[in-house]
């Protein structure tokens, strides 16, 4: 759907998605169950590329009863919400002392010239992005990046080749399992 | 060889499923805490001396007798996942090899404390621990571990995991209960405290991943044999996570008694310097704390042998001490520029400040800004008193420590490292790549600074 304006009838949460969510609000006290919004907007974004859009957010307020701006600032307050399409691969580099004391910055570099794109760029094929984020609470394994779920750890220039490979061949998971 | 109280069994295979870990003894200390009263098992935890492991080092056993038992509120015990302070993962590490010892911890405490509804909140980043988190929850629940009317005992406990989207403030605990809440994470001003009013308004009590862990060991062998490990009013074990330019970076536990020579030199340890280079600095407890020069790290200004206790690391105060913070101990070679370092760091509580107060809101921003220009060779030597103004200005001034914590890694990078600061106004030309003090370690070049300079 891309940047296209989607309206707020189009979105649809799968049943699956509906059942999680139902899941998630039973964990909290009646008349609390605003405190499934961070855990639910997770789940709301990995079935919707990955992004937030302003119709989506409208969907999760009126799923959890309350008012589409409870969602908005909490969506705006935390840095794991995009609000814009993202690359379907984005590699989030930790870029804080550890990570850089070991090597992240040439490693960003180099990646940013292989995939020919900027820091923050998506790449034309929609596939990658490459983005700098604060510590990641992996400082012993630097330098690493977030894809997805999962770290990637103890990062080497080869090691970055072979990932831009698996993505491209589609064999990098990105989702834990629930 | 430091006591194994929380590593024991982390290498056991299989520990991660319920079956291996009750084999090895898990969920023993619930059967016991059932059979105790809730304020025995305070009191185990006060003679225990365990302190806060998240940072603060505040006593446990004393934060848990200051909940509100009387108002008849329900209470709370809310497990403190949001590890986000750079240089710590010590956690993650327990909580990835080792989760039931959390959900063990987390029953027990919540026994303490009467509480029948607790939550485990994780940051978002480490999603796929959440899903390791909840796995042990659901396996707990089908074990009659959690749930009503828990091993037969008539006690009632509801325990879930629940997440963060990528906020250091959450790790503040005020921030935490309103991120909990399903708001933005903005600290609360204290008093009151949590342990009066907390979530939903109730008493509830906040505590790191760690003391939670510490817990059930406390309650089987006793709070006196807990206090024997360690010196003085620092007990106990404690979780040390290593990083930086060292030869075995990794989770360490040791006893509050080693020295911390032996701790950075030793091959049971850290194993020295991973490029055999001259160690320059350390940050030894997390981003937050003071950066000690070499000098100050093995040795107190004293003359002291300086040991891994909260007391010996932060001997001689902020002037010539540190802390032993969160265990987040990052070790730096003579490659490191102190100053981009300090400007990382900054840069870091830039972007995490809630921007709720506007000595750190705008402080730091200025503070990232000053550092950048003298990174980059922009800067003058008014910068640097600037600096230091703002720094001074921050601290003590807003409603949580996320300000403190921004203010003494600048405060500490300029108090011993002013030399380098003053280098970079120097001699802007010689800092213009970024591994300056990879090709030319400060050792080398210092002399330059030793001649008198009419430009500045």
């Amino acid at each position: 759907m891309a940047l296209a304006e989607i309206k707020p009838e189009q979105v649809v949460f799968s049943e699956k998605l509906m059942k999680r969510i139902e899941e998630l609000k039973s964990h909290f006290p009646e008349g609390r169950k605003k405190s499934a919004l961070i855990t639910v907007l997770h789940e709301v974004q990995d079935e919707h590329e990955d992004w937030l859009s302003v119709p989506v957010m409208d969907k999760v307020a009126e799923v959890l009863g309350i008012k589409p701006i409870e969602v908005y600032e909490v969506v705006t307050f935390y840095s794991m919400y995009n609000q814009k399409p993202v690359g379907k691969y984005v590699f989030e580099f930790c870029r804080t002392s550890c990570c850089a004391t070991r090597g992240v910055e040439d490693l960003m570099e180099y990646t940013c010239q292989k995939l020919g794109v900027g820091m923050n760029e998506v790449t034309p094929d929609g596939m990658f992005q490459v983005k700098g984020v604060e510590c990641l609470g992996a400082c012993g394994y630097a330098p690493m990046l977030q894809l997805g779920d999962f770290y990637h750890e103890f990062l080497t220039k080869e090691k970055m080749d072979a990932l831009i490979d698996d993505c491209r061949a589609g064999k990098v998971e990105k989702l834990s399992k629930v | 060889m430091s006591r194994k109280i929380l590593t024991e069994h982390i290498n056991v295979p299989g520990i991660q499923g319920y079956e291996v870990y009750r084999q090895n003894g898990g969920y023993r200390s619930v059967e016991k805490a059932l059979k105790m009263t809730p304020n025995d098992i305070v009191e185990e935890v006060k003679k225990s001396g365990l302190r806060g492991r998240g940072g603060a080092g505040f006593p446990t056993g004393m934060k848990w007798s200051f909940i509100d038992k009387k108002s008849g509120r329900p209470r709370h015990l809310v497990c403190n996942a949001d590890e986000s302070e750079p240089g710590t993962f010590k956690d993650r590490y327990m909580m990835e090899k080792i989760p039931h010892l959390l959900v063990e911890g987390m029953i027990t405490s919540s026994i303490a404390l009467e509480a029948n509804l607790s939550y485990i909140y994780i940051r978002g980043e480490y999603m796929w621990v959440y899903r390791i988190l909840e796995r042990a929850i659901n396996e707990a629940y089908a074990k009659g571990w959690l749930g009503k009317n828990i091993q037969g005992s008539g006690y009632d406990l509801d325990l879930y995991v629940t997440c963060g989207a990528g906020a250091y403030i959450c790790g503040e605990e005020t921030a935490l209960i309103e991120s909990l809440e399903g708001k933005r994470g903005n600290p609360r001003i204290k008093p009151p405290f949590p342990a009066v009013v907390g979530l939903y308004g109730n008493p509830t009590v906040v505590n790191n991943v760690e003391t939670i862990m510490d817990i059930p060991w406390i309650v089987m062998n006793g709070g006196d044999e807990f206090a024997k490990i360690g010196i003085g009013k620092s007990t106990g074990t404690k979780l040390i996570s290593a990083s930086g330019h060292i030869k075995n970076p990794g989770v360490y536990e040791i006893d509050l008694s080693i020295s911390v020579e032996e701790f950075v030199m030793s091959d049971e340890y850290l194993g020295g310097m991973y490029s055999d280079r001259p160690l320059k600095a350390c940050v030894p407890g997390g981003s937050s704390v003071p950066i000690l020069p070499a000098e100050l790290l093995f040795k107190t200004a004293k003359g002291e042998q300086r040991m891994m206790t909260y007391e010996s690391m932060s001997d001689g105060g902020f002037a010539t001490g540190s802390m032993i913070g969160s265990g987040g101990f990052i070790v730096y070679d003579d490659t490191t520029c102190v100053v981009r370092n300090t400007w990382n760091f900054a840069r870091f509580y830039h972007h995490e400040s809630c921007g709720q107060c506007s000595p750190c809101r705008e402080g730091t921003g200025w503070m990232e800004k000053i550092l950048y220009r003298l990174e980059n060779g922009y800067g003058t030597q008014e910068d640097i008193d600037l600096l230091w103004d703002i720094q001074r200005k921050i601290e003590g001034n807003t409603i949580c420590p996320l300000g403190d914590a921004a203010a003494w890694p600048v405060a500490a990078a300029i108090r011993h490292f002013r030399h380098e600061f003053e280098y970079h106004v120097r001699y802007p030309e010689k800092i213009k790549d970024r591994k300056h003090f990879e090709y030319e370690p400060w050792e080398k070049v210092k002399h330059l600074m030793a001649t008198e300079s009419v430009l500045v």
